[in-house]
């Protein structure tokens, strides 16, 4: 395997278009990859989005890769990423869970079927622009993941997922810089890129408008049911689970005195319950599908840092391993809205210590 | 670099450039103007027209150029179409036709028009009998091309002209890849309308020709002014007019051996495939097919992933087709003949053409065992 060369996701975007630079600065081959993922759309409407991986994208990161003098091929993934982050994602909402799509594609698709690419083309490394770093460990022999220098920009959180093979065979070259660093570097490089707005939504989903969407591929999954609080009292009706997300205040259609927010999702009997803010807070979580890196297994309990969504905080906890895997987080402060299907993370410091799905 | 992806696209033969210069450099005026500058131009342009003629055994008269095949194919199509209005409005194509007439038949079908997309074989031949099935009172056009450009399977057109003759229908022809590469005679092909491309057959991209059997009743795609008798508005491509001219009359007279020549490569070349690589099998007819297109279904391995490492090689083949390789779907071709989504993506195209050397096919060979074989071990 050639350690020599490295097979980049390029999006389009400045990131990816950057990582190109800064790889072939040091020395790698690369071959840019843009992945086609969307479904059959009509073309039109993957134009006006412009996002992540559109016709528009695919030219924005050939001509990078031209600019750069690197191989550009663009590789359907069509199937793959539908299976396992598209269906994922509406079975997810179907079933009460609030998903997190990129950690999905992370998992399979971008460190998968990307990797196995490269492989295929006798490139030992993957590569992407996410800010985040690669480290090995010599005394135990294992590869993880700290935090990029950006904690604004940091999206490690995605990251937790990887196994040991993954980040062998994983570069990530923007780990050392800042967002606005970056910018500047493809500016200097002339790369039209360089003002390119980031794609902040999920990359499959037009408008961010997940209701939409949900309803456009799942609706015949999806029933209305009773709105209830913690008594089981009936408050209205839900046009179906999967339009709602712990934490959500909008769109209950119940009028009430106090703010009331969805605090639990019963999908066994096709239920809302809506409740307080009080409700919403709660200090003590059970992860599943966990995966760490310093370590294979948890053994005994373990002071950490812990986030349970992209954006939120990182918080102290005890993490302590529960029998079939399972792990329990248990926080020192309270925390809010805690959704099942996302994924709680854990940090050491800038370590990425590990993290899971949350089940409850 | 080998470069044996000639099905896409062939290099500018050198005479070619040399009798097109001129054209740019001093004999530049336009065609349409009165004055005698322009004279030597449109000398030039009906020599041109001449020598496209007398390789299809066409007249002069009938030749009709364009910027490409593409264009030709929607002219085809859509200036039949219209001028048919009132006629009828039933189509007859195959499933194998390249994307220009596949696409155009599409858009006609969104007009309101009836298309019929016979099948094919195993082989990618189709069966005149079922055109002949499909014909209607309300068929006002058939259209098969002369050779399909991923497998290279040439199709009876001489007996489906003939049962367009009969039935008082026209037949329209996509001959891109088949012109300047196999004898084409329009008269025993019983065909009354062809589209030509000039850069597959050595002469530049951005020009074609439709022939258009006199008598045949067709409107205009591109209207403007009186170019082409009327026909095909637009300032007239001068320089690639003449290389054309060039291109075709070079191909035609050369016709003979180059077929034997490439023909010979070509089996050569499939011996060493199938002598070094296992769990091989040849797309498209056994010997009714281009001379130089070799299409080939490697077990195991993904075309694409195959045609990556073989660019890294540097070694240029394609899969599928150029048109449809921005957007890697599995070829309709290869899907019309029957075959599974994964064995058409598990297939390439070799194409030979006029500057490879059997040097070089033995080259290419070894690189593609070589991958194959470290594609097969992951």
């Amino acid at each position: 395997m050639n350690k020599k060369r490295v097979l980049l996701g390029m999006s389009g975007g400045v990131d990816s278009s950057v990582a190109a630079y800064l790889l072939k600065e040091q020395g790698y081959e690369v071959i840019g990859v843009t992945m086609q993922v969307w479904p059959d759309m009509p073309d039109e409407r993957i134009e006006r989005e412009g996002g992540c991986c559109s016709l528009s994208a695919a030219e924005d990161a050939r001509r990078v890769a031209s600019s750069l003098g690197i191989r550009h091929y663009v590789i359907n993934f069509k199937d793959v990423f539908t299976e396992k982050v598209i269906d994922y994602f509406i079975d997810e909402y179907v079933r009460g869970r609030t998903p997190n799509p990129c950690i999905a594609c992370n998992k399979y698709i971008k460190f998968d079927a990307l990797l196995k690419k490269a492989l295929e083309l006798d490139a030992f490394y993957v590569a992407t622009g996410h800010y985040a770093k690669t480290d090995y460990d010599k005394s135990t022999g294992r590869y993880f993941i700290r935090k990029a220098r950006d904690d604004n920009k940091d999206q490690t959180y995605v990251l937790y997922n990887l196994s040991q093979y993954q980040l062998e065979h994983t570069l990530f070259p923007l780990g050392d810089f800042k967002k606005t660093e970056i910018r500047d570097m493809a500016r200097k490089l002339g790369m039209r890129v360089a003002e390119k707005p980031d794609s902040q939504e999920i990359c499959f989903v037009e408008d961010n408008d997940y209701a939409g969407y949900i309803e456009k591929e799942a609706g015949d999954r999806v029933f209305a049911g009773d709105i209830v609080d913690k008594s089981g009292n009936v408050l209205g009706r839900h046009k179906g689970i999967a339009y709602y997300t712990i934490g959500q205040r909008r769109g209950l259609g119940i009028s009430s005195g106090h703010p009331l927010y969805v605090i639990d999702i019963d999908s066994g009997n096709n239920r809302v319950v809506v409740g307080g803010n009080e409700d919403l807070l709660g200090d003590e979580l059970i992860a599943g599908d966990v995966n760490f890196m310093p370590f294979e297994t948890l053994k005994d309990g373990m002071a950490i840092d812990a986030k349970i969504r992209y954006k939120s905080m990182e918080s102290p906890a005890i993490i302590s391993p529960l029998e079939d895997g399972k792990v329990n987080v248990k926080f020192f402060k309270k925390q809010r809205a805690i959704t099942p299907g996302q994924a709680v993370v854990f940090y050491d410091g800038d370590i990425l210590t590990g993290g899971g799905t949350i089940l409850k | 670099m080998i470069y044996l992806d000639n099905a896409a696209t062939t290099r500018l033969a050198p005479e070619v450039l040399k009798e097109m210069l001129p054209y740019y450099e001093e004999y530049y005026g336009n065609p349409s103007s009165i004055y005698y500058f322009s004279a030597s131009c449109r000398d030039a342009l009906d020599n041109a027209r001449q020598r496209v003629a007398k390789a299809i055994a066409a007249r002069p008269s009938e030749i009709f150029f364009t910027g490409g095949g593409s264009e030709s194919d929607n002219w085809a199509l859509e200036g039949i179409a219209s001028a048919a209005k009132g006629k009828g409005n039933h189509v007859i194509t195959t499933s194998i036709e390249h994307h220009a007439v596949l696409n155009t038949a599409r858009y006609l079908e969104n007009m309101g028009y009836r298309i019929t997309y016979v099948p094919v074989d195993r082989n990618g031949m189709v069966d005149p009998g079922d055109i002949k099935k499909a014909i209607t009172k309300d068929t006002i056009l058939i259209s098969v091309m002369y050779a399909n450009n991923e497998v290279g399977t040439l199709q009876p057109i001489r007996e489906i002209g003939s049962i367009a003759r009969d039935n008082g229908i026209y037949l329209h022809t996509d001959a891109v890849q088949a012109a300047g590469h196999i004898p084409i005679d329009v008269n025993n092909d019983m065909v009354d309308l062809l589209s030509m491309s000039a850069h597959k057959f050595n002469g530049p991209k951005g020009v074609g020709a439709l022939y258009i059997r006199e008598g045949v009743d067709i409107h205009p795609l591109i209207h403007g002014g009186a170019q082409e008798r009327n026909r095909r508005a637009g300032t007239e491509n001068v320089p690639g007019i003449v290389g054309m001219g060039r291109a075709i009359e070079t191909a035609a007279e050369r016709s003979c051996e180059e077929n034997a020549r490439i023909t010979h490569m070509r089996d050569v070349m499939t011996d060493k495939i199938f002598s070094s690589i296992t769990d091989v099998r040849l797309n498209g007819h056994p010997d009714k097919r281009l001379p130089g297109i070799i299409n080939i279904e490697i077990d195991g391995v993904s075309g694409d992933t195959l045609l990556m490492n073989l660019d890294m090689a540097g070694i240029y083949v394609s899969s599928g087709s150029a048109c449809t390789s921005g957007s890697p779907e599995p070829s309709h071709v290869l899907l019309a003949m029957g075959k599974t989504e994964e064995e058409a993506r598990s297939s390439v195209r070799i194409s030979i053409g006029r500057y490879n050397t059997e040097e070089e096919i033995g080259i290419a060979v070894l690189e593609l065992a070589q991958i194959v074989s470290r594609l097969r071990n992951i």
